[in-house]
């Protein structure tokens, strides 16, 4: 009875000939996952490259069932999410993914920043692929903005308000721009429609072109490793890197185990704590949105905090708003900013070293001011976070150059 | 035309190519502007949004001293106040604290308010309850002292998103992120016991 499967085998293979003459399937897989070369010594730091990825198709997923019942419209869109909760079969499930999803989004993404951060991915001949990356943050920021507005509770109204108000800070053209931003003179059901379209298509569309450059770019150089140090220096006869594996099959398996670790704590949330105390979906988005009353304690959500901080630190409307998106504008800088020899933080020295951690310490800590109340001493305590945070990039360019550093090995290490 | 014409990498005039290169790509680039306009227009509030901006008139015999109400006018919170003497008695003595105690800024109120009390008539504050910084609801916190934080709180509106602080006739404290003064909008008395929101010097 062999011969039947061999025969099934052998047309298979001829139907994929076909295609493959008509559409580059095999010179895709190769340059992209079986024959693209990643450093051998990748560590933990590098699962969250492809759950980034993975979460962002769930989003998509989740995302497209849930507006097939949701409603983009003052009126009924806060109706219609708890009708999702507690009508459509298994719209929780759909929802609290998507809403789990978002916040787990930039839990990976600010920890593939800090990896980039930490071992130089950012430095020549890697720019690009740190701008793209960089882009593609600023618009999760806007998606996630975007879309915390579509349930039209008392923290999507009042967040929005505030959000798009910073826009009025700019001198002679603020007005007119928060009232093209708004549709109205007032956060209305025009501003939650547009919003609407922005969060399901226009947004998704450019982050997903954003992910295509970013990959091709990264593809291009071939990818950083935790020595910093280049691969396709030092090639066998072949030219394939001597310290340089194929991501497929490699790769790909170190990542489902990743996968496997991620979505067992994507469904103990989920499951357990959806809310997550506040923090994932806030208290107050659970009353409808009130023109007339702003909630006591307003906050963003906790990935927004920092900024939060650095916003409220500063008492003038325009520096305030400034200062809040050069905090962003920073970020882009970093690959001329950084002017080391080395790019792997194991090489640098403890100047370099302590900075990185005060910066990661003055973003966490911001992070937490963000969501307190912001008392007086709380404000102060910003204020210096704040300085530390700007005062990173400065005595990075300072002492990235000047600092000695410890000589690199030739080939990676363990 | 003669076939050397098709030869794509010697024209035969290359000065003739590249002007109707740049002719086409600057007529093209014009295109997309003008039809960019449609759609850019098309976010501006719409003209139904526009038409929803009429007088709104508040019966002020509801309001009891030290009382607050808020109205809705095109979009926005309004608050009407009655402040009685104790309340007008505390818009004094902390000129020092506030950015512009004689409201010198002209766009944040009509003519009739710039003074102490920033309204027509002292009693009647009527002012748009947005904060100045970036458009959230004051809370009122009107009795001297019931601001946790200061002992020395006069009575007035705290922004609970920026902690912008206001007096009692809407003026901003030095040292908060609100740039001004809250806007007082325009509006006039019809009788003794009626405001109309929008319409300035009714009779």
């Amino acid at each position: 009875m062999a011969k039947p499967a061999s025969n099934l085998k052998k047309h298979g293979l001829e139907l994929f000939n076909w295609f493959d003459k008509r559409l580059p399937i095999s010179d895709f897989w190769e340059a992209h996952l079986a024959g693209y070369y990643a450093p051998k010594n990748f560590n933990f730091w590098y699962f969250f490259g492809s759950l980034a990825m993975l979460i962002l198709v769930m989003q998509i997923v989740t995302g497209i069932f849930l507006t097939m019942h949701y409603k983009p419209s003052a009126e009924e869109a806060f109706a219609s999410v708890e009708y999702i909760m507690r009508d459509v079969q298994w719209g929780w499930l759909i929802r609290y993914m998507h809403t789990t999803g978002a916040s787990l989004f930039f839990v990976v993404i600010y920890l593939h920043m800090f990896r980039g951060l930490m071992y130089g991915s950012y430095r020549k001949p890697r720019e690009l692929v740190w701008i793209f990356g960089m882009l593609i943050y600023v618009l999760l920021m806007a998606e996630a903005f975007l879309g915390y507005i579509l349930p039209w509770g008392q923290m999507s109204y009042w967040g929005a308000q505030v959000i798009v108000s910073l826009f009025g800070a700019i001198p002679k053209f603020g007005g007119i721009l928060t009232e093209w931003i708004r549709g109205d003179f007032f956060i209305a059901d025009a501003t939650l429609n547009r919003f609407f379209a922005l969060h399901v298509i226009a947004v998704p569309l450019m982050l997903l072109m954003l992910v295509v450059l970013h990959l091709s770019a990264l593809h291009q150089v071939g990818s950083n490793n935790p020595d910093g140090i280049e691969i396709k220096d030092k090639k066998d006869a072949d030219g394939i890197p001597l310290d340089g594996i194929p991501f497929h099959p490699y790769y790909t398996v170190k990542d489902i185990f990743g996968v496997g670790v991620f979505l067992f704590i994507f469904a103990f949330i989920i499951f357990f704590s959806p809310e997550l105390g506040g923090l994932f979906l806030e208290h107050d988005n659970f009353v409808p949105a009130d023109p007339m009353v702003t909630p006591i304690h307003i906050k963003p959500v906790w990935y927004f905090t920092p900024y939060y901080a650095i916003l409220r630190a500063i008492p003038d409307k325009l520096a305030g708003v400034m200062v809040m998106f050069s905090a962003i504008v920073m970020l882009f800088l970093l690959p001329w900013l950084d002017r080391s020899p080395v790019k792997s933080i194991r090489y640098k020295g403890w100047i370099n070293k302590t900075l990185m951690i005060m910066f990661a310490v003055a973003f966490i800590r911001l992070g937490m001011l963000g969501m307190a109340e912001g008392t007086i001493a709380e404000t102060y305590e910003s204020r210096f976070w704040t300085f530390i945070y700007f005062a990173f990039f400065g005595l990075l360019w300072f002492f990235s150059k000047y600092e000695k550093t410890k000589p690199v090995p030739e080939r990676v290490t363990k | 035309m003669s076939s050397d014409d098709n030869n794509h990498a010697q024209p035969a005039d290359p000065g003739r190519r590249r002007m109707l290169i740049g002719a086409t790509s600057a007529i093209g680039a014009v295109g997309v502007g003008f039809v960019a306009v449609p759609f850019i227009q098309s976010w501006m509030p719409s003209e139904r949004a526009k038409a929803v901006g009429a007088p709104v008139e508040v019966d002020l015999r509801t309001i009891k001293p030290d009382q607050i109400i808020k109205v809705m006018w095109r979009g926005q919170t309004i608050g009407i106040m009655n402040r009685s003497k104790r309340l007008l008695d505390r818009l004094t003595g902390h000129d020092d604290f506030l950015l512009d105690p004689a409201s010198a800024v002209v766009e944040q109120q009509p003519e009739f308010a710039v003074n102490v009390h920033r309204s027509i008539k002292p009693e009647w504050l009527v002012f748009n309850m947005h904060c100045t910084h970036l458009g959230c609801i004051p809370q009122v916190l009107a009795e001297p002292g019931s601001f946790a934080w200061e002992a020395d709180w006069p009575g007035g509106f705290f922004c609970p998103c920026h902690k912008s602080k206001f007096d009692l006739s809407g003026r901003v404290f030095k040292g908060v992120p609100a740039p001004t003064n809250l806007i007082i909008p325009p509006y006039s008395f019809i009788d003794d016991n009626t405001v109309i929101i929008g319409v300035t010097g009714a009779a």
